[in-house]
């Protein structure tokens, strides 16, 4: 690694200060997971590295405010699978956080860094878009919230600002009954990238949201309101015409490694019926949310 | 001139304190700094496992933990996991079924297997394979390395 300084702010007003004076010379530093990876291999080379663990307000937390659930920016996945509320409200990120990488990466990973690096195979997107999640972004002109359909512009980059940072994501507790299931393809568990991810979800008033990614430069969210999807006595002819819609915007890249376009395409309408399925299944109440 | 910082570390339960450079990582530290040459260093991108250790009670990859970002943690490696001139009873169940052939990546898969242990004492096969998906072993010892697990699992006292 390429010799660079190292920032430990006891406060966010610190850490926006830092970021604003070293602008893009500073990158923060979160599980590091993909961070150190990076400044090893020499894509990045930052003058100086934020740590913003011991942050207060970042620091791991799950918890429910008014009808929100708040994940601060500090949480690993390992806490995101295990915490009791997002069991119970979002099985599907639970789902996703626990096919991230291996106990390892999982120890470290935070669902906050998962986001931000706005990869276009994160597995944590899928259900995040699916449930409506927010992500909070912090700078010195003030705090704003980013629909995280909003937030995703291709991979490596999102639409925060520059010296805004992310200090917390929020999901809203469901309103409506509702059944959701993350599943995705991949070569090796344990290591490899998805080739692809997907998330759907069915509430009891006919709604589908369809979100999946590594098909194209940023996950996609997909919404079905004419209620097709969600009936069970649907014509298949009809469901796969809607899920044809759903699935234009895939543009997975012809020189990924990982796996190839037709490949991905061909998998992601077998995934998409799968998790609409799984979900229609949950909603029912055939199958228990975990 | 590079700028190193203080920091202070528990490893294997002993006090230490060092001057790190911010791009050395805690694997560096404890191989370079410590003399731990227990952690192995392989694949330096959080793939393989050869460099997990425990950190704050649960395993990480050391290769992608900075040295300065543990400061005032508790590190725990395979040398703490070994009793004084013998070894423990993980460690022979991979004598026993014969997990261990060139064994560079045992280090790792003690650690971790030591650490599925600790939070499912009575593992199912396919528990210790998601506890283990994240250390490669090249020799190709998977079969052994699960059995070994499954054995020490079923020792009185785990």
């Amino acid at each position: 690694m390429r010799p660079f300084q190292y920032a430990r702010p006891a406060t966010l007003a610190e850490a926006l200060a830092l970021l604003e004076a070293h602008g893009p010379e500073a990158r923060l530093l979160a599980g590091g997971t993909d961070l150190v990876v990076r400044l090893r291999d020499g894509t990045i080379g930052p003058s100086v590295v934020i740590d913003v663990k011991r942050i207060p307000e970042l620091r791991p937390a799950i918890r429910q405010v008014g009808g929100r659930l708040v994940i601060s920016a500090g949480t690993v996945m390992t806490d995101v699978a295990q915490d009791a509320q997002v069991r119970r409200h979002f099985p599907a990120l639970v789902e996703a956080a626990e096919v991230v990488g291996s106990v390892q990466i999982r120890n470290r990973a935070t669902l906050a860094g998962n986001i931000c690096n706005a990869s276009p195979a994160a597995d944590t997107a899928p259900p995040l878009l699916v449930y409506g999640a927010e992500a909070i972004a912090c700078g010195v002109a003030g705090t704003r919230r980013i629909r995280l359909d909003e937030f995703f512009v291709r991979s490596g980059e999102t639409t925060l600002r520059p010296g805004e940072m992310l200090t917390a994501i929020e999901l809203p507790l469901p309103v409506r009954r509702m059944g959701a299931a993350h599943v995705r393809r991949t070569r090796r568990r344990g290591h490899d990238l998805a080739s692809v991810t997907l998330c759907c979800g069915v509430d009891e008033a006919g709604l589908t949201r369809l979100a999946f990614g590594s098909v194209g430069p940023r996950p996609i969210l997909a919404e079905d309101a004419s209620g097709t999807l969600a009936d069970p006595a649907a014509p298949a002819a009809a469901k796969a015409a809607i899920f044809e819609q759903m699935f234009a915007a895939a543009s997975p890249s012809p020189r990924s490694m990982r796996a190839s376009p037709e490949y991905r395409l061909a998998m992601l309408r077998v995934l998409g019926a799968r998790a609409l399925a799984t979900a229609i299944e949950r909603l029912s109440g055939q199958e228990r949310p975990r | 001139m590079i700028p190193t910082y203080p920091i202070e570390l528990t490893v294997n339960g002993r006090r230490r304190r060092l001057d790190v450079a911010a791009h050395h990582s805690l694997l560096d530290v404890l191989r370079d700094d410590l003399e731990l040459t227990g952690t192995k260093e392989c694949c330096l991108v959080g793939e393989c496992g050869a460099c997990t250790v425990r950190l704050d009670g649960r395993i990480v990859d050391s290769c992608l933990v900075l040295a300065v970002e543990a400061d005032g943690s508790d590190v725990t490696t395979i040398e703490g996991l070994t009793p004084e001139g013998r070894l423990g009873a993980l460690q022979e169940a991979f004598l026993d079924r014969g997990a261990v052939q060139c064994g560079f990546c045992i280090p790792g898969q003690v650690v971790a297997a030591d650490d599925l242990l600790r939070r499912i004492p009575h593992p199912t096969p396919a528990e210790v394979q998601e506890g283990l998906a994240g250390n490669l072993c090249r020799c190709g010892c998977y079969g052994q390395i699960a059995d070994a697990v499954l054995a020490a699992a079923q020792v009185k006292g785990r």
